[in-house]
C-alpha cells in the first residue's frame, strides 16, 4: 500500500511517524498527570480512580500494547532519522555554530534516552511493581465501590512510599524535567511535521507549546515536591500502624 | 585592518583536505568578503602558490553561486545575505576567521571551497516544472490570481539555489529548497494539475540524493540569504501527505486504450 | 561579403507571419536525428535548449557553471517588457516596436524588432504558465510599471527579481526537458573553440572545468546563447564569470563581429569605492520611476544633501529633458551624469556620483509604499554602503551594462558562418545603439522560445552530409589549437597574475572607450591594448595545472580573449565617425551636447571580418534600410 510505504520509507514519511507517534504519547503523558493529580484528593479517589483502570481487564491491555507500539515505532523513526542524518553529513564543520535551534531542539536525542530510561524504572516501580517494589502489592485500602466496600491497591499510599525515597524523587523530577524539556520542542514539531501550521499562528503554538510544557512540568513536580515536603503523607490506618 | 584565515584546502573530491593559515595584506573594511579573497589570491599567485579555489560569480546576491561557511555559520554574520554581500567591516581587525565548504555528502567537494550542487539540478529535473508546451499558453490575464497568492509564490520563488540551508542545517536537509521549488508551483492555479505528481517525486528525488532530514530547527530558514520561510516545509509535508493519501485511497480513472 | 539579413517580403507586420507559413518543417521523425549544440544556459539558451529538446531534436546544453540556473540573466532587476496594453494606456505591438528603434538610436534592424515586439505578448503568456510569479493587482490582474524610454507602462515584473524569475521558468522548462532524456545537460564544460567543416559550424571543444578533460562534441548546428561582453571592461554590472570566449572564438572562425563599439552604460549603479573593487552593482531602473536624480549646484559643494535647500539643487534630467524627466533613456542619464560629474558637481568622496531621492516621493506616497516597491533594492543598497536610502539620497553613477554588439546574424538569428546561430545578447540584432529597460529579458526569450524553433528548421533541411565524426581532421586540429594554447598559457610562468592585465585593460577601455570616446583616446587605446597583450603572453602567470579545477586558468583564457576582442571595440568606436545611442564621440555632438548621429554615411550594421593575427580586421556593412518608419533625431526633451 502506498500510504505504508511512504510512511516507513521515505523522510517525510517518518517524520509523520515521529508526529502521530508523538501526539499519542503527548495525550497519554498528560491523562497520566491529571489522572495522577488526584494524589491531592482523599485516598479514595485516587484508588477509586486506579481500581477502575484495572478493572477494565483486556481493554487495558489493548491501551497498553497500543500506547507500547507507539513507544515503539517513535523509537524506531528516530534511530532511523538520526542514521540518515548521520549519513548526510559524514564530516562536520570546525566550528559548530547554532544560530536559532532551541536547546530543547538539540538534545531531543539524549532527552528521549534519559526518559526512555526513567520510562522502564517507572514501570518495574509502580506498574510492575518487580524487584525492591514487589512490596507495594501488599498494601491494600477499601473504596465504595457501587455502594460495596471493597478492597484494593493502595495506590495513593504507594506513590506516597515511593517518592518519600529522595533519590527516587529526584531521578523522577530529573526524567520529567527533560520529558518536558523534549516536549517543548515536540508539540511544535508535531504541527510541522503533518502540515498544520503557518505563519499566522505560528509564533502562538511555540508559545503554546512552551507553556504546556512548563505546566506539564509543574504539575508533575508538585507530587513528589509535596510529598518530600510532607504536604502529602500516607493516610492508609494499617500503615501507619506499623511504620 | 587585517585577519588572519583558516581556510579549507583539498585538492579534488577524491582525496582528502586540511585547513591552511593565511594572513591577509592589509584590506579595507568596504571590502566585500569576496574580494578580500580576491586579494589573499592574488598574493598567493604572485608567489607561485595555488589560489583559493571559491564559487562566486554575479557578486550581487542572486545568482547563488557562492557559498562558504565563514565561522561556522553558511554565508556569513549577517542575516538575509549572501557571502558575496558580507563585508570586511563586519569583522575586527586581527581576526582569526575560518572558512570551510559546505558540508554535506549530497555536495561533494570539487576543490578548496567548491561544492558541487547537481543534486538541486536532479530533484528540479524530477518535478520542480510546470509542463507546458512552448508557445501553447492561453493569454497571462485568463486566470486571475489573488494578490496574496502571487505574493506567497513569489516568497517561495525567491530562493537562489545556493544551497545554505543544507549548510546550515544540522542534518544537512534539503527541505527549504525542496519546499520553497514546490510550494511555488503548488501554490499557483497553473501548477495546481501536477501537483501530487510533482511534490511526490520531488522528495523522492531528495530523499535519493542522500539528504538529510528536517528536525523542524530551522537553522535553513535562519541563514536564508533570501530569508524563505519554514512555513513552505509544513506546506510540501502536507501536499506530501495529502498527495499520499490520493493515491492510495483516490479513485483511478479508467484508462482508455488505443486511439 | 555579403550581409543579406534574408528579412521575408511584404509589409513589415505580415513578415514574420509570412515567414512562419513560408518556413520549411522538419518532421518528426527526422527531428530526432538532428544534433543541436546550445552553449548557455541563460534566457536565450535555456528556453531555446528547452524548446528545441521539446520539438524533438537531440539537444546538448553546456554552461560552465555548476548549474544551469546561474547564468547572469539571473541579476535582471527591473522587468520584461510586452505590448499586452494591459493598462489600457494605448499601447501596442507598433509603439513597442518604435519606442525600441528609437531608443537604439535607429541602429537596429526594423524586421527583427517588429518580430520582437509581436512574440513579446507570447513570452508573458509562457513565463505565467510556467509559474512565473509576477507582481499583480488585488483584482488578481498582472500589474505593470512603466520603465526608461517608454510612455506607456508596459514592463512586467516580479518584485526585484525579474530576471531570476523568469531564467527560473526557463531553467524549470530545461529542466523537464532533461528529466525526459531529450537534453543532455553539460555542467562544468566551457567551449573553448568552435569547429567549422566545409563553412558550417559542426561542432565545438570544450573543457570541462573539474577534470580539464578537452573534449569535442559534433552536432548539426550550433547555438550560441553566451551573453554579452561587458567584462571587457574589468568593471562591471556582469557576473565575474561572464565572458566573451565562445563568441570570440566564433569571430576568429568566420563570424562576423557587429557593433562591438555599442556598449551599454547603465546610469544608476553604486559608486566605485576603492582599487580592490570586483564588480559594480546595479540598482534597479524602477528606482527613477520614483526617485528624482540630483546634483548640488553649486561645483564644490561639501553640505550633507539634506542640509542643502531645494534652491540650490539641480534636477538636471527634469530640466534637461522636461517630458521624460527622470525616465530618459539610459544612455542619455548616463550622458547626462557623465557631464554634471565633469562640471565638478558630482557626490561622494570621489565627485564620482549623483543623488537620487526618493524624500519627495516617501512624502507623497508613504514610506510603506515605497518599501513594498523597493524594499530589496534599498536592503541592497544598505549591505554594500551601510547607508539608509529612506533616510539619505542613495548615491549613483554609470557603470558598464550590456553590450548592444554581438555576432552578426540574420533574420534567422544565423551568424555568417552557416549552422552558427547566437542568440539573446551575443548576437548583435535587436537594440541597435542602445537598449531600453526591460527588453534585454524580452529578447533573449523572444530568440529562445519564438524564433530560433522555428527559423532553425530552414537551415537543417537544407544541409547534406549530416555530423562529422569527432575525429574528423576539422576536429582534431582545433582541438591541438585549443591544447596547445592552454598549454602556452601554463607553461608560461611569468611574473603578472591574470587579475593584473584584467584591471589594466579595464582602465584602459574605461579611459577611452567609455561614455565619452574621441579619435586620439581611441587611437591610443589601440596602440596601448596590443602592447598589454603582448606583455600578457610574455608575463603572464597561471599557477596549477590544466588536469585539475584550475580557476586561474579559466581566467587567463578568459582575459587573453579580452585582450583582442577590447582592441576591436576600440577600432569600431574610432571607425564610426557619428554620435549615436552608447557610442558618443566627443566630435559629433550638438551646440547643447546632446549627440549628433549621421545617418547619411553611418546608417549601416558594422560586420569585423578577422583577418588573422598579424593583420588588421576588414569592416565590412549591412546597410540599414527603414522601411517602414522614418530615421529621426531621437528627442526626448
Amino acid at each position: 500500500m502506498k500510504l505504508l510505504t511512504a510512511l516507513f520509507t521515505t523522510s517525510i514519511g517518518k517524520k509523520v511517524i515521529m508526529a502521530v507517534t508523538g501526539l499519542i504519547l503527548v495525550g497519554f503523558v498528560i491523562g497520566h498527570l491529571v489522572g495522577n493529580l488526584q494524589i491531592f484528593a482523599a485516598p479514595e479517589v485516587i484508588n477509586s480512580y486506579a481500581h477502575f483502570l484495572q478493572s477494565l481487564g483486556p481493554a487495558l491491555w489493548a491501551v497498553r500494547l497500543f500506547l507500547l507500539a507507539a513507544v515503539g515505532l517513535h523509537i524506531w523513526a528516530a534511530i532511523q532519522l538520526t542514521l540518515e542524518n548521520r549519513r548526510a553529513r559524514p564530516r562536520g564543520y570546525d566550528i559548530n555554530h547554532t544560530i536559532q535551534a532551541s536547546y530543547a531542539s538539540r538534545t531531543m536525542r539524549w532527552s528521549g534516552f534519559i526518559v526512555l530510561a526513567f520510562l522502564l524504572f517507572h514501570l518495574a516501580h509502580f506498574t510492575a511493581r518487580v524487584g525492591p517494589y514487589e512490596k507495594y502489592n501488599d498494601m491494600t485500602a477499601t473504596i465504595n465501590h457501587q455502594g460495596q466496600v471493597i478492597e484494593v491497591l493502595d495506590v495513593h499510599s504507594m506513590m506516597v512510599i515511593g517518592f518519600q525515597q529522595p533519590l527516587v524523587s529526584l531521578f523522577y523530577i530529573v526524567a520529567i524535567g527533560l520529558l518536558s524539556l523534549h516536549l517543548s520542542h515536540g508539540i511544535m514539531s508535531m504541527f510541522q511535521s503533518v502540515g498544520l501550521v503557518s505563519n499566522r499562528w505560528r509564533a502562538g503554538l511555540t508559545k503554546a507549546a512552551v507553556v504546556i510544557s512548563v505546566a506539564y512540568f509543574i504539575g508533575n513536580l508538585l507530587i513528589p515536591l509535596s510529598i518530600l515536603l510532607g504536604w502529602v503523607d500516607v493516610q492508609n490506618p494499617a500503615l501507619l500502624a506499623s511504620s | 585592518m587585517k585577519v588572519r584565515l583558516k581556510v579549507w584546502r583539498q585538492k579534488n573530491d577524491r582525496t582528502a583536505g586540511s585547513f591552511e593559515h593565511y594572513d591577509t595584506p592589509d584590506l579595507n573594511p568596504n571590502m566585500s568578503f569576496l574580494e578580500m579573497l580576491d586579494v589573499v589570491n592574488e598574493v598567493l599567485t604572485e608567489k607561485g602558490a595555488d589560489p583559493i579555489a571559491f564559487d562566486h560569480d554575479c557578486r550581487e546576491g542572486i545568482c547563488g553561486t557562492c557559498s562558504l561557511t565563514i565561522n561556522g555559520k553558511p554565508h556569513g554574520p549577517h542575516r538575509g545575505v549572501a557571502t558575496c554581500q558580507t563585508y570586511m567591516r563586519s569583522f575586527r581587525d586581527g581576526d582569526t576567521i575560518t572558512v570551510e565548504p559546505f558540508r554535506a555528502d549530497p555536495f561533494p567537494v570539487m576543490r578548496d571551497l567548491i561544492v558541487n550542487r547537481a543534486a538541486f539540478d536532479k530533484i528540479m529535473q524530477s518535478g520542480g516544472f510546470i509542463s507546458v508546451r512552448t508557445g501553447a499558453a492561453p493569454d497571462a490575464n485568463t486566470i486571475p490570481i489573488s494578490k496574496e497568492v502571487a505574493d506567497l509564490a513569489m516568497d517561495a520563488a525567491a530562493c537562489i539555489g545556493c544551497g545554505a540551508c543544507v549548510a546550515a542545517c544540522k542534518n544537512a536537509s534539503a527541505m527549504l529548497f525542496v519546499s520553497a521549488k514546490a510550494s511555488q508551483l503548488n501554490l499557483l492555479p497553473q501548477g495546481k494539475p501536477e501537483k501530487d505528481r510533482r511534490v511526490l517525486a520531488m522528495v523522492q528525488a531528495m530523499d535519493e540524493a542522500g539528504f538529510g532530514n528536517c528536525t523542524n530547527q530551522y537553522e535553513c530558514s535562519a541563514v536564508c540569504p533570501k530569508l524563505i520561510s519554514e512555513d513552505f516545509i509544513a506546506r510540501m509535508n502536507r501536499d506530501y501527505m495529502a498527495a499520499t493519501f490520493r493515491q492510495t485511497f483516490g479513485s483511478v480513472p479508467s484508462t482508455v486504450v488505443g486511439g | 561579403m555579403n550581409f543579406d539579413a534574408k528579412i521575408p517580403s511584404g509589409p513589415l507586420p505580415q513578415k514574420w507571419d509570412r515567414y512562419l507559413t513560408e518556413a520549411k518543417l522538419v518532421s518528426p521523425n527526422n527531428k530526432r536525428k538532428y544534433e543541436l549544440i546550445v552553449v548557455g544556459a541563460g534566457l536565450a539558451g535555456a528556453s531555446a535548449a528547452a524548446s528545441l529538446g521539446e520539438l524533438g531534436y537531440k539537444v546538448k546544453c553546456f554552461v560552465f557553471h555548476d548549474s544551469p540556473r546561474r547564468a547572469h540573466s539571473i541579476a535582471a532587476q527591473g522587468g520584461i517588457n510586452a505590448a499586452k496594453n494591459y493598462q489600457n494606456d494605448g499601447d501596442s505591438v507598433e509603439r513597442l516596436f518604435y519606442d525600441t528603434i528609437k531608443g537604439g538610436d535607429f541602429r537596429s534592424r526594423e524586421a527583427n524588432v517588429y518580430r520582437l515586439a509581436q512574440v513579446s505578448v507570447k513570452i508573458i503568456d509562457q513565463c505565467v504558465a510556467q509559474g512565473v510569479p509576477f507582481a499583480r493587482e488585488y483584482g488578481g490582474l498582472l500589474a505593470n510599471r512603466s520603465f526608461g524610454g517608454a510612455q506607456v507602462a508596459r514592463t512586467f515584473y516580479a518584485r526585484g527579481q525579474t530576471g531570476q524569475q523568469l531564467l527560473l521558468g526557463a531553467y524549470s522548462a530545461l529542466s523537464r526537458q532533461v528529466g525526459l532524456g531529450t537534453v543532455a545537460m553539460h555542467t562544468y564544460e566551457e567551449m573553448l573553440d568552435l569547429v567549422v567543416v566545409d563553412g558550417h559550424a559542426k561542432g565545438i571543444i570544450t573543457r570541462n572545468l573539474v577534470s580539464g578533460e578537452i573534449a569535442c562534441h559534433a552536432a548539426d548546428a550550433v547555438i550560441l546563447a553566451t551573453g554579452g561582453y561587458g567584462n571587457v571592461f574589468n568593471l562591471s554590472t556582469y557576473a565575474r564569470g561572464s565572458n566573451a570566449t565562445a563568441i570570440w572564438r566564433a569571430y576568429r572562425r568566420g563570424a562576423c563581429f557587429s557593433n562591438p563599439c555599442f556598449t551599454q552604460i547603465h546610469p544608476t549603479c553604486i559608486p566605485v569605492s576603492g582599487d580592490y573593487q570586483s564588480k559594480l552593482t546595479l540598482m534597479s531602473e524602477s528606482l527613477r520611476n520614483d526617485g528624482r536624480i540630483w546634483v548640488p549646484k553649486n561645483v564644490g559643494e561639501k553640505r550633507a544633501p539634506g542640509d542643502i535647500p531645494e534652491s540650490e539643487r539641480d534636477y538636471y534630467l527634469e530640466r534637461m529633458y522636461p517630458s521624460y524627466g527622470n525616465l530618459a533613456p539610459r544612455d542619455i542619464s548616463s550622458r547626462a551624469a557623465k557631464r554634471v560629474c565633469d562640471e565638478g558637481r558630482g557626490v561622494g568622496e570621489s565627485g564620482l556620483g549623483v543623488y537620487l531621492d526618493f524624500s519627495d516621493a516617501i512624502n507623497r506616497l508613504g514610506l510603506d509604499t515605497i518599501r513594498e516597491r523597493y524594499g530589496n533594492l534599498f536592503d541592497i543598497y544598505k549591505e554594500i554602503t551601510d547607508e539608509n536610502a529612506y533616510e539619505v539620497p542613495m548615491r549613483i553613477f554609470p557603470a558598464v551594462h550590456y553590450t548592444m554588439g554581438g555576432l552578426w546574424v540574420d533574420y534567422n538569428l544565423m551568424s555568417n558562418v552557416p549552422g552558427l546561430f547566437v542568440l539573446g545578447e551575443a548576437n548583435f540584432s535587436d537594440h541597435g545603439a542602445n537598449r531600453l529597460g526591460a527588453s534585454a529579458l524580452m529578447q533573449g526569450l523572444a530568440d529562445g522560445y519564438f524564433v530560433i524553433p522555428y527559423t532553425i528548421g530552414n537551415y537543417l533541411t537544407g544541409i547534406k552530409g549530416g555530423r562529422p565524426a569527432v575525429d574528423h581532421a576539422d576536429f582534431r586540429r582545433t582541438e591541438e589549437e585549443v591544447r596547445a594554447r592552454l598549454k602556452r598559457l601554463l607553461e608560461n610562468k611569468g611574473k603578472r597574475t591574470v587579475q593584473s592585465f584584467h584591471k589594466e585593460l579595464g582602465k584602459i577601455m574605461w579611459d577611452h572607450c567609455g561614455m565619452g570616446r574621441n579619435e586620439e583616446g581611441l587611437k591610443k587605446a589601440i596602440e596601448l591594448i596590443p602592447q598589454l597583450r603582448a606583455e600578457f603572453w610574455e608575463n603572464v602567470t597561471v599557477p596549477g595545472s590544466g588536469e585539475e579545477l584550475n580557476q586561474s586558468l579559466e581566467r587567463a583564457g578568459r582575459v587573453a580573449d579580452f585582450l583582442e576582442l577590447g582592441e576591436l571595440m576600440c577600432r569600431d568606436a574610432l571607425d564610426r565617425r557619428e554620435s549615436c545611442g552608447g557610442h558618443f564621440r566627443e566630435e559629433f555632438q550638438t551646440e547643447d551636447g546632446e549627440a549628433l548621429r549621421n545617418d547619411e554615411d553611418y546608417g549601416f550594421v558594422s560586420c569585423w571580418e578577422h583577418q588573422g593575427d598579424d593583420k588588421a580586421p576588414v569592416r565590412h556593412r549591412e546597410p540599414l534600410d527603414y522601411e517602414h518608419i522614418q530615421m529621426a533625431v531621437r528627442n526626448y526633451k
